[in-house]
């Protein structure tokens, strides 16, 4: 494999991920364990919602994530196009479907909030279609890189593919808000929750961040993965026709 | 150039309407898939015409997500895409030229005949015209929008799936401001607000659209 | 402590939505950690194949 500079050598971003790996894990850890604990003991329930607001602490990050980790991916596939660097491609492959996960947990848990708080399990309000439509704009994503099977095209395809997503993603969402106000009492439902107060603005911000730190650990785990195979291949490629190895 | 143009356009046109290709194929699941909703959900009038838009629009854009698999396979599989491709016409006007003419063999006969189905769907009279101008101008994004999933698509297996799974979502903001202008007119509100959105969408989807796609052909043929 | 499992009463949909939000995250982790395992034990077996070969 060519080096063109610093991290395009694969040994070289083995060993940074490396190093990197303990100051993301550990925040990581420390955030949720001590969001987790706020959120579930400390602090307080609501005065219409009860209880079941807790749900709002998995649910917001969730949400949150999800559009990070869009933005993350149309990012690194900008970065792919201009800059040519071969860890942008795998940056954004690998962020998709920790994204979709997100994207999966913010419906699912946005569901068991509504089902106690509005009677239904499924409700058409504008996040949740939102986050839905979002939802199948990660599962095309990666259908573009299942359906190409050479990652330089796969990667450039997808790419276009999620810069156009994501000049839309705003749209989408405009248009759904809009949809939404026409078509329901806007104020019945506010998935924005309570009104929120300190207590409850900290373990929502914890469980944000370690969310946050979670991603990225995930995906350091994930481009180690795809870069190993990447050399494996090569490996398998250099056997094959009976060359002597380069590291 | 403008020439070329033009022969590229009359030449789709013929060929769609000669095989009977992507125009005849559209109407007819438009039309199947309207007169399957009364036999779905029972024919009281009240309950048609609350959904009479709605319906129509999603089988608008089924019928016009159906065709797009075809927009440049034909080409690509007689290799005249990489021709055209290189020659001086190059990327977007190819893509315009057809989008615009499959537009015309699979969207207009749709726009033409929903006020028939629109009809029998029993849409109050009041959204008649907003429903075929809403029509008229939102139907040229989803073949804009087609394009990019179809140059995207193109040499996949089931390209099909990959097609729809690419371009549905992004279809949705149209669809929206599509239904919202005749539900305007049906509550007696001015449809025009939304309207402009519909159309100021679409003239985005005449800009951005083209571009992705070229980019999208330029790596498949490269 | 009763009373913190019933939730107040919603326990049905609090706790699993803290079960699926961990479980999830908790399988696709192990998943991309193992597939990790695995790509680390085939380059390294690679490597030695080749290094065997010369």
């Amino acid at each position: 494999m060519a080096s063109f500079q610093s991290f395009a050598n694969p040994a070289r971003f083995q060993a940074f991920a490396s190093k990197l790996m303990p100051w993301l894990a550990i925040p990581a850890a420390l955030c949720i364990g001590i969001g987790l604990v706020l959120a579930l003991f400390v602090s307080p329930p609501d005065y219409q919602q009860g209880e079941t607001v807790r749900i709002m602490y998995i649910h917001v990050p969730a949400a949150w994530l999800s559009l990070f980790c869009y933005t993350a991916m149309a990012a690194a596939s900008a970065w792919g196009f201009i800059a040519k660097h071969p860890l942008a491609d795998v940056a954004a492959k690998e962020t998709a479907p920790i994204g979709a996960v997100f994207t999966a947990l913010a419906l699912l848990t946005g569901s068991l909030w509504g089902k106690p708080m509005w009677g239904a399990w499924w409700v058409w309000d504008a996040r949740l279609t939102s986050e839905l439509v979002l939802f199948f704009l990660y599962l095309g994503y990666m259908a573009v890189w299942g359906a190409i099977d050479e990652p330089g095209r796969a990667a450039r395809a997808a790419g276009i593919l999620a810069i156009a997503g994501f000049v839309n993603v705003p749209i989408i969402h405009f248009s759904v808000q809009w949809w939404h106000t026409q078509h329901a009492a806007a104020s019945v439902f506010r998935m924005d929750g309570p009104t929120i107060y300190l207590s409850m603005l900290w373990p929502l911000g914890l469980m944000a961040l370690g969310f946050t730190l979670l991603y990225g650990v995930l995906l350091i785990i994930r481009m180690q993965t795809e870069i190993l195979l990447r050399r494996a291949r090569s490996l398998r490629l250099r056997a094959a026709a009976g060359e002597p190895a380069s590291a | 150039m403008i020439r070329a143009l033009f022969a590229l356009f009359r030449r789709d046109i013929d060929l769609a309407l000669k095989a009977g290709g992507a125009g005849f194929m559209a109407l007819a699941f438009f039309a199947a898939t309207l007169t399957l909703v009364p036999l779905g959900i029972g024919p009281e009038p009240a309950l048609l015409a609350r959904i009479a838009a709605g319906m129509i629009w999603v089988a608008a854009a089924l019928a016009a997500l159906l065709s797009l698999e075809r927009l440049f396979q034909a080409d690509e599989e007689d290799g005249s895409l990489d021709l055209l491709f290189l020659s001086p016409l190059g990327g977007i006007p190819l893509v315009l030229a057809k989008c615009a003419a499959q537009w015309l063999t699979a969207g207009l006969p749709i726009v033409i005949a929903a006020p028939l189905f629109a009809l029998m769907l029993q849409l109050p009279s009041e959204g008649y015209v907003p429903l075929m101008l809403s029509l008229l101008a939102g139907t040229p994004a989803f073949f804009l929008i087609g394009a990019l999933g179809a140059a995207l698509a193109l040499g996949v297996r089931r390209g099909g799936l990959l097609i729809a799974l690419i371009v549905l979502p992004l279809y949705v903001p149209f669809l929206i401001f599509g239904v919202a202008t005749v539900e305007a007119a049906l509550t007696g509100v001015s449809f025009w607000p939304s309207f402009y959105f519909l159309l100021a969408g679409t003239l985005i989807a005449t800009v951005l659209f083209p571009l992705a796609a070229a980019a999208a052909l330029r790596l498949h043929l490269s | 402590m009763s009373g913190f499992f019933a939730m107040g009463g919603y326990a049905a949909f609090v706790w699993p939505a803290y079960a699926a939000a961990f479980g999830a995250i908790g399988v696709f982790a192990w998943r991309s950690l193992a597939a990790r395992a695995r790509a680390r034990r085939l380059v390294a077996q690679l490597e030695a194949a080749e290094g065997q070969d010369r």
